[in-house]
């Protein structure tokens, strides 16, 4: 019943496609029939999408956009098609990268860290994300840097990771402030001194950066390489994006006023009481990536933290984007987190902007993912019916031109669904807990 | 699709309970209190397009069309697109387990010893616990809570409305049920404490049980010159051997659901199932045993001894004729609670439908409470209890806009900042 219809298209256009012959080099799809709802631009009720290879190709209303010759036709009537969905926070995969030695450790990377097994991934696929920044925890000023990943069908990191265009692998920086941060020595006990270390790591930084400007092309006045101070100088540069845990109002003023003083590109994650400094965060100019959960409380900096955040955010023009820091929210439910903050007074477009591509330029990814435009990747969502909906399912998740997740098939419903075995080998993530994660 | 069409045998054995239950609410609004909707689910028969309720002295008096019902001078009148009797939280923590979540807002779960069946809910619950105020605001009005799982047996449940500030005001009834708990989370991980295995789990509640009997029986034997010194905890156990109180067992793998229906065997006590992440692993077990389950939350998450559970459990179990109702259950972080209403969504979305999901939150949890006479349905002389939505109830996107409690009108959900 659910989407039969994609299925039939697929096998009787599969004579199709063979009958024309080795045309193309590349596989092309063409999704016909959907309302597709591209982001950038207005949503088309009768749309044509043709992708090609791990591209899209073309998009529009049916008639304005041809089925390419030899594409495999998927009659996707009725349904809705979304860009693929960015969760710009999550824990799956487990990994942790700083360890209890010290509060800022940004020579660490979560890369080395991760289980690409876990369930968990096929969860985020089931919940129609395809790009998610998998974070280090929140117990540490600097847990260490993050990785974006695709989540295209792979078993090891390294299939999942994003290359920039100067061929680093895509990441940010995770900071974090407030109660997780502030443990046992050699961990900060106040607020006041947890601000003075990262200011003192980051003048260290600019220190180190004197220092090499100073030797220029001379080898032997150059300082000794420091993998630490090498990583911060990324964010000082605004080459590494900060990701910064922070609940309470106060503590997101902090994060404010250090981005003032030092420049460094930020993202505000979780943001709990963005509602009650969302002039200031708009004025900052600056991202916010919030988390919407059930009730308030369950640790004191969250006793505020509201529904309402997404709709007082994008009143005041800051862009807002949305994450699970699964397993804190589910992956599988992520499109319930913009429903709740539609719920709250937050607009249908922002909120759907806020799944896709308000995360993208979270990432820097906004010339590549986010919205449904020729030329991006080919990441989408095939949804049963209205996004934010509790009755819509997800029926299929691409991946630059790859079905990843298909809701047709047992293996992938029970992941969808629950069931036994469902859960294997999936760990207990590491989410923003309490003391780092080490509960 | 009939509310309710399944299992009245195995969920009447609960009606015990209702023994306890306190007194009527006493009238709260001197008004009488109109309530017209573009639907009305009553959950006693089929929903009632412009439909119209009437509250008097905190209970209703008529239910019905718009247009065939009449509606006293003078009342306070309400409208919504959607009216359902107020939610029934099955099984929740909330009053216990406080949303600050330190140490001295969680009552939930007592550590000191395995088996306390002598903790009384009424001695912990704090009705002016913000969360309860918050999970009214969606529409619930009747909380099933009290000692948590976590322990052998943690101690006593009670049923409360989400209303009144102090715990003699809220409650419904006192004592509920006694919670226990099989499985992993029962284990005690100091080295060399018990229980420190499933097997000590089953073996410790046995002899506890055998204990209480024979308590019981020493009791009535007993002269009264020379009388048994009371003992609190087996005279609290013994109340489930002999079927007054129900034992609520938190049991999520197939081999402690397994246990928990061979005690039952043994000892006849009137047994209701909780959590049951594996329940639809032995959905002919369960339906042979004619027992009910507090399913766990569909949104639970699937990690260690819940990994498990499936959304689709509760209609599974619903397909079977197993008696279901839905619960928040217990969360010792972020959210401090979960919304029965929105766990009832989820239910609804993958195969439990919405009416028999309404249900599980309303007069089949009435029902395996024991409150039905009183709560779950909008019936004539029943308590005004009731939710008003601006839509689909369900809907991420719809609001709870007021609730009523025994004809006492709150606000809907606190949620636009």
């Amino acid at each position: 019943m659910r989407h039969a219809g994609v299925r039939r298209g697929l096998f009787l256009l599969a004579a199709v496609t063979m009958a024309a012959g080795a045309g193309a080099a590349e596989p092309t799809h063409a999704f016909v029939g959907a309302r597709l709802v591209p982001i950038v631009g207005e949503p088309v009720q009768d749309g044509v999408l043709v992708i090609e290879g791990g591209t899209i190709r073309a998009i529009g209303p049916a008639g304005a956009v041809s089925v390419p010759a030899g594409a495999t036709v998927h009659d996707v009537a009725g349904k809705v098609i979304l860009p693929g969905l960015v969760d710009t926070h999550s824990h799956i995969g487990g990994g942790r990268a700083a360890d209890g030695s010290a509060p800022i450790q940004p020579d660490t990377s979560v890369l080395d860290a991760i289980n690409a097994r876990d369930a968990g991934f096929q969860r985020a696929r089931a919940g129609g994300i395809t790009t998610v920044n998998v974070m280090p925890g929140s117990g540490h000023l600097m847990s260490g840097r993050t990785v974006y990943l695709k989540l295209r069908a792979g078993d090891t990191i390294e299939d999942l990771l994003i290359r920039t265009a100067d061929g680093r692998v895509a990441g940010g920086m995770k900071m974090a402030n407030g109660t997780n941060s502030r443990r046992d020595p050699p961990f900060p006990g106040t607020r006041g001194k947890s601000a003075a270390l990262v200011r003192a790591a980051f003048v260290e930084a600019q220190e180190y950066r004197r220092k090499l400007e100073a030797a220029g092309d001379d080898s032997s006045k150059r300082p000794d390489r420091d993998l630490r101070l090498e990583a911060l100088l990324e964010v000082l540069d605004g080459r590494r994006v900060v990701h910064h845990h922070t609940h309470r109002h106060d503590d997101i003023l902090t994060v404010l006023r250090l981005q003032k003083e030092f420049g460094f590109r930020l993202v505000l994650q979780h943001v709990s009481e963005a509602w009650k400094v969302a002039d200031e965060i708009a004025a900052a100019g600056v991202a916010s990536s919030i988390i919407v959960v059930d009730s308030p409380g369950g640790k004191l900096e969250t006793m505020d933290v509201a529904f309402g955040n997404g709709r007082a955010l994008e009143e005041r023009g800051a862009l807002v984007g949305f994450h699970t820091d699964d397993w804190i929210t589910d992956s599988r439910l992520f499109l319930r987190s913009a429903g709740l903050a539609v719920r709250a007074g937050m607009s249908r477009k922002g909120a759907l902007y806020g799944m896709t591509m308000a995360g993208a330029r979270m990432l820097d990814l906004q010339d590549r993912i986010g919205s449904l435009e020729a030329g991006k990747d080919a990441d989408f969502v095939v949804l049963s019916g209205d996004p934010l909906s509790v009755y819509t399912r997800v029926l299929e998740t691409w991946v630059e031109g790859n079905r990843v997740f298909d809701l047709e098939r047992p293996e992938d419903e029970r992941i969808a669904d629950g069931g036994y075995g469902a859960g294997q080998p999936r760990q207990e993530a590491l989410a923003c807990l309490e003391g780092g994660g080490e509960r | 699709m009939r509310p309710a069409a399944h299992g009245r045998t195995a969920v009447a054995l609960a009606v015990g309970a209702a023994a306890a239950v306190c007194a009527a609410p006493s009238g709260i609004e001197a008004a009488p209190l109109v309530v017209k909707a573009g639907t009305v689910y009553t959950m006693a028969g089929e929903p009632i397009q412009g439909g119209v309720v009437v509250v008097e002295d905190g209970r209703i008096v008529a239910v019905g069309p718009a247009a065939g019902t009449s509606v006293p001078p003078g009342a306070q009148v309400l409208e919504a697109a959607v009216v359902t009797p107020g939610l029934i939280d099955a099984h929740s923590v909330v009053g216990l387990s406080g949303y600050l979540n330190q140490p001295h807002d969680q009552d939930q779960l007592e550590r000191s010893s395995p088996v306390q069946p002598e903790l009384r809910a009424i001695d912990a619950y704090d009705a002016r616990e913000r969360l309860v105020a918050w999970i009214r605001g969606f529409g619930v009005t009747t909380i099933h809570t009290g000692h948590g799982p976590g322990a052998l047996v943690s101690g006593q449940t009670l049923v409360a409305k989400t209303r009144g500030e102090t715990v003699e005001e809220a409650v419904v009834v006192p004592v509920a049920m006694i919670a226990a708990t099989l499985g992993e989370s029962a284990v005690v991980e100091e080295k060399g404490k018990a229980p420190g295995t499933r097997g000590k789990l089953a073996a410790m509640l046995r002899a506890d049980l055998v204990k209480a009997g024979e308590y019981a029986a020493k009791r009535e034997r007993a002269k009264e010159s020379e009388p048994v010194p009371r003992d609190l905890r087996l005279e609290a156990l013994g109340r489930v051997l002999t079927g007054e109180l129900p034992l609520l067992v938190t049991a999520q793998r197939h081999q402690d659901i397994m246990t928990a229906l061979r005690l039952q065997g043994e000892f006849g006590f009137r047994l209701v199932l909780d959590g049951a992440a594996d329940a639809h692993l032995l959905i002919d077990e369960i339906r042979a045993a004619g027992v009910p389950v507090i399913v766990h939350p569909t949104m639970g998450r699937a990690v260690g001894e819940t990994e498990n559970l499936s959304m689709r459990t509760a209609a599974r179990l619903a397909d079977a004729g197993i008696p279901i109702a839905l619960q928040s259950g217990f969360e010792d972080y972020v959210p401090k609670t979960r919304v029965v209403l929105f766990e009832a969504a989820l239910a609804a979305a993958r195969g439990l439908g919405r009416v028999r999901a309404l249900a599980a939150v309303t007069i089949d949890a009435a029902r395996l409470l024991g409150i039905d006479d009183r709560i779950g349905s909008l019936e004539v002389g029943k308590d005004g209890d009731l939710a008003l939505y601006d839509g689909d109830p369900f809907e991420y996107t719809s609001h709870c806009e007021r609730v009523v409690i025994a004809g006492e009108v709150f606000p809907g959900e606190q949620i636009r900042h």
